[in-house]
């Protein structure tokens, strides 16, 4: 039994991959991770995080991304033919080097070494519970306001 | 100049991201989404050593490698947009879930703690 492959990049589903890799979308993707890092960094510069307090620049970050994906994959599955490389473009790419959960972990990691304990589990839950509830309510505002299937 | 080791590395981690996702749907199956908990388990571990390692970097390194690949090859948006969709596959699908956040959160921050207590053996 095959499932549909969840991928962001719509990637199929295990045994039905093509052997050739498709480079125009490997580009699309690298193309949309720069643009994307240079974003969550500009944001991180402007918004530094003092140690030991909540790192409010990658949670913004992390939801506003999430809510992103949640609004684009509700898009780009209500339409009948979106263009092949929108998806790694901006899902895979943009929105995929603009959030992290690198920064996440080690943050995380360093509000423990600064003593924050409840912080850091604040700060783990916290993100996680937002992310989700942001995937959630962007998919949900599209398929209301967006376009129909 | 940093703008540009940023650039850099998001426009390799992003890549490889999808090529580690690509090839871990081949080898593992779509039970779970493994590309996505390898990569961010693999980017929180080489994070967590830059910052564990600190000063003794270079801080081109950190940002090109740091902020730049380890930032676009894990991922916050894939990893929760995967969890909701696998929440709305019925209950199999919402233990899944389950199991993807409950795996992401113990390997990944688990991988930083590892990597930040690496680094500062040195």
């Amino acid at each position: 039994m095959t499932r549909k492959g969840i991928a962001p990049h719509g990637g199929p589903t295990a045994g039905t991959l093509p052997d050739r890799l498709p480079w125009d979308v490997v580009a699309a993707v690298a193309l949309g991770g720069a643009l994307g890092s240079a974003a969550r960094y500009g944001v991180s510069v402007a918004w530094p995080t003092p140690s030991g307090q909540l790192p409010w620049a990658t949670l913004v970050i992390n939801l506003t991304g999430c809510a992103l994906l949640g609004m684009l994959m509700a898009f780009v599955t209500a339409r009948i033919a979106p263009h092949r490389l929108l998806r790694p473009f901006l899902g895979t790419g943009v929105l995929g080097g603009y959030t992290t959960f690198s920064t996440y972990a080690v943050e995380t990691r360093g509000l423990l070494d600064t003593g924050r304990p409840l912080l850091a589990a604040g700060y783990v839950f916290g993100t996680l519970a937002g992310a989700l509830i942001a995937v959630w309510l962007g998919g949900w505002l599209v398929a209301r306001i967006g376009p129909k299937p | 100049m940093t703008l540009l080791l940023v650039l850099a590395g998001g426009a390799v981690g992003a890549p490889c991201r999808f090529l580690v996702d690509r090839l871990a749907g081949r080898l593992l199956g779509v039970t779970l989404p493994w590309g996505t908990l390898i990569v961010n388990v693999l980017g929180s571990l080489v994070l967590g050593l830059l910052a564990g390692l600190g000063g003794t970097v270079p801080g081109w390194v950190g940002t090109l490698l740091g902020t730049g690949f380890c930032g676009a090859l894990t991922t916050y948006s894939t990893f929760s947009y995967e969890t909701v969709r696998l929440a709305g596959d019925g209950p199999g699908g919402r233990l899944r879930a389950l199991c993807n956040v409950a795996a992401t959160l113990v390997a990944g921050l688990g991988a930083a703690a590892l990597g930040w207590w690496l680094g500062g053996l040195r």
